[in-house]
């Protein structure tokens, strides 16, 4: 594979407003990463041409139009804007949204921000009586919040892999770890595998300490073509985004995922066709990108719960099926082992706050790929990658080079 | 028809599933290339490579074994209903594969089966139980559920202990 960086765009600043469970309206999250990003970029506002918001659907009307809500927060300049819904990889498609116009030559400066505001608990479905929502539906007929995923995905691994509790606990413990000095993170405490265990049971065998919470938070990117970027000064090694992968499963999609009910049929597929949706994600970032698992520096995924970390390794194809646990217990994937994961300190320490945690991702591989994550730097990285799963087949994986 | 409630029942959903005799869920089989879909598919087909728009309607595989499984130590949120407001018993849920048509279908385990009696690959039958009581219409709503099959271990852990899955840190 040969690297491909012809369709690359430069990341010119990073911000973020810290998680929390701050209680404050999602627009001031996102107008504060938005202003520490122009900042990090050295690019007034004024001359920001696009703006791609992240939509949050929890915050009424200004949530859904989330780039015109960001642009008249910061002062209507008379950029042209986008809004991206796509659950948990909405951020990323507003990323994808931003490239895109910068590579077709519709801009040269675009201004990327997420932000939430997010209520206590499960999150459950939109409200009303809708029948035909399977997100209404699984609740209603089964009682199948979030966590019950995380909890199928889990049990399978002990089932089929010899995976345990200790191995589940053993990745929060990593992630408490490496998100102790960051700034950002919402949670900054070591927790012992004991902890986790004492913890309550939320969905068998994952406890409350295993399940990420949801958080308020904002994140934000200046994004500019790599012909600016050198117009603008930058001299050293620029960071680049080489590929945004947004790719939808491939039918027949048959294994079962959030939020549906049933999967597909195998029926008229040719044996061994399915390779399932996350490592599809992640294949045609690589594919895009001309690079694969051995030129990783680092990872940021989306740990939704401690066995889902596990599952990630494998689709980033950094072991073989079945042989995450091994990884996790030789420390490969803590910072000093052979490819740190979730250096930021993951959605352990973050909690998600949707539509800005896809951004958030890029933030720090960016500021890892900078030398910039003081506490938590994982040496000598020159290529990061994000991963992301949502629901309806929306999921996400972003590579960054420096 | 009655539960041994003695009350009517009424499905939760309507046309996903059969009451009588032995139930078994309403899906869908594609007469273009064949593929399944649960619940019933309309109009275009899910298979990429197939242009019909014609689904003959056809009832699933009574039997399957599990994918996977899990419980639901926590009240769900609305919409959500507890069989009984108080005290939410937890249940178990699994994800379980028809062999014939190679497809994963979640639903709840009947009352009384905990986590502790599955693994993978075990057995189970589907049934139809209560979901939850509609007192002013003097109902029950049912939907279906997951058993373990006659003769597997889990039948006989879940009779004879009654055991639910984490009694006592519910309600948090």
């Amino acid at each position: 594979m040969a690297r491909d960086t012809s369709r690359s765009v430069a990341v010119l600043g990073a911000g973020m407003h810290p998680w929390g469970k701050w209680g404050r309206n999602f627009v001031e999250y996102g107008v504060a990463a938005a202003t520490e990003a122009l900042r990090d970029a050295g690019i007034e506002w004024r001359d920001v041409q696009f703006v791609a918001g992240a939509d949050t659907i929890r915050n009424g009307y200004p949530g859904f139009v989330a780039g015109a809500t960001f642009a008249q927060a910061l002062g209507w300049n008379g950029a042209r804007i986008s809004s991206s819904y796509a659950a948990c990889a909405s951020g990323a498609q507003a990323i994808n949204s931003a490239r895109a116009q910068i590579l077709a030559g519709f801009c040269d400066v675009a201004l990327v921000v997420g932000a939430d505001t997010t209520p206590k608990g499960f999150f459950a479905p939109v409200g009303g009586e809708r029948k035909s929502d399977p997100d209404w539906l699984r609740f209603h007929l089964i009682g199948a919040t979030n966590p019950t995923y995380f909890g199928l995905f889990a049990r399978r691994r002990m089932d089929l892999y010899g995976a345990t509790p200790q191995d589940f606990a053993a990745v929060k413990v990593k992630n408490a770890r490496h998100g102790l000095s960051n700034p950002n993170a919402r949670y900054r405490a070591e927790v012992t595998v004991d902890d986790i265990l004492a913890s309550p049971v939320v969905a068998d065998p994952l406890h409350l300490l295993e399940i990420c919470a949801t958080s308020d938070g904002g994140a934000a990117l200046v994004l500019t073509s790599t012909e600016f970027a050198r117009r603008h000064g930058v001299t050293g090694p620029m960071v680049t985004i080489d590929a945004v992968s947004t790719v939808t499963p491939t039918f027949p999609q048959t294994r079962i995922d959030m939020p549906d009910i049933s999967t597909d049929s195998g029926v008229t597929a040719p044996p061994g066709a399915s390779g399932g949706f996350k490592p599809a994600v992640i294949a045609a970032a690589y594919d895009e990108a001309g690079i694969g698992p051995d030129d990783l520096g680092l990872a940021e995924v989306y740990d939704l719960s401690t066995a889902l970390e596990l599952d990630w390794y494998e689709d980033l194809q950094l072991c073989k099926e079945g042989e995450a646990e091994r990884l996790i217990r030789d420390g490969d994937t803590t910072i000093g082992g052979r490819i740190p994961v979730n250096p930021s300190g993951g959605l352990a320490c973050f909690g998600e706050a949707i539509p800005a945690q896809a951004i958030a991702q890029v933030c720090e591989v960016v500021w890892q790929l900078q030398g910039r994550a003081a506490g938590r730097q994982v040496e000598g990285a020159t290529v990061g990658i994000t991963a992301n799963q949502g629901l309806f087949g929306h999921g996400s994986s972003v590579i960054v080079s420096r | 028809m009655t539960t041994d409630t003695g009350r009517a029942r009424r499905p939760a959903v309507d046309g996903w599933f059969t009451l009588d005799g032995e139930p078994a869920l309403l899906g869908s089989r594609c007469t273009g290339c064949g593929t399944y879909a649960f619940p019933a598919q309309e109009g275009f087909c899910r298979n990429p490579a197939c242009t019909s728009t014609e689904h003959t309607p056809t009832p699933l595989s009574r039997h399957g074994t599990i994918w996977s499984y899990t419980d639901a130590r926590y009240q769900p949120p609305a919409p959500f209903v507890a069989p009984d407001p108080y005290p939410y018993v937890p249940f178990a849920i699994a994800a379980v594969e028809l062999a014939a048509e190679q497809m994963v279908i979640l639903g709840q385990m009947v009352a009384g089966v905990g986590t502790d009696g599955l693994r993978v690959g075990m057995p189970v039958e589907l049934v139809v139980d209560t979901l939850y009581a509609d007192p002013e219409r003097g109902e029950d709503v049912v939907v279906w559920k997951w058993k373990p099959a006659g003769g597997t271990p889990a039948s006989t852990t879940g009779s004879t202990t009654g055991s639910t899955p984490g009694g006592g840190d519910h309600g948090a």
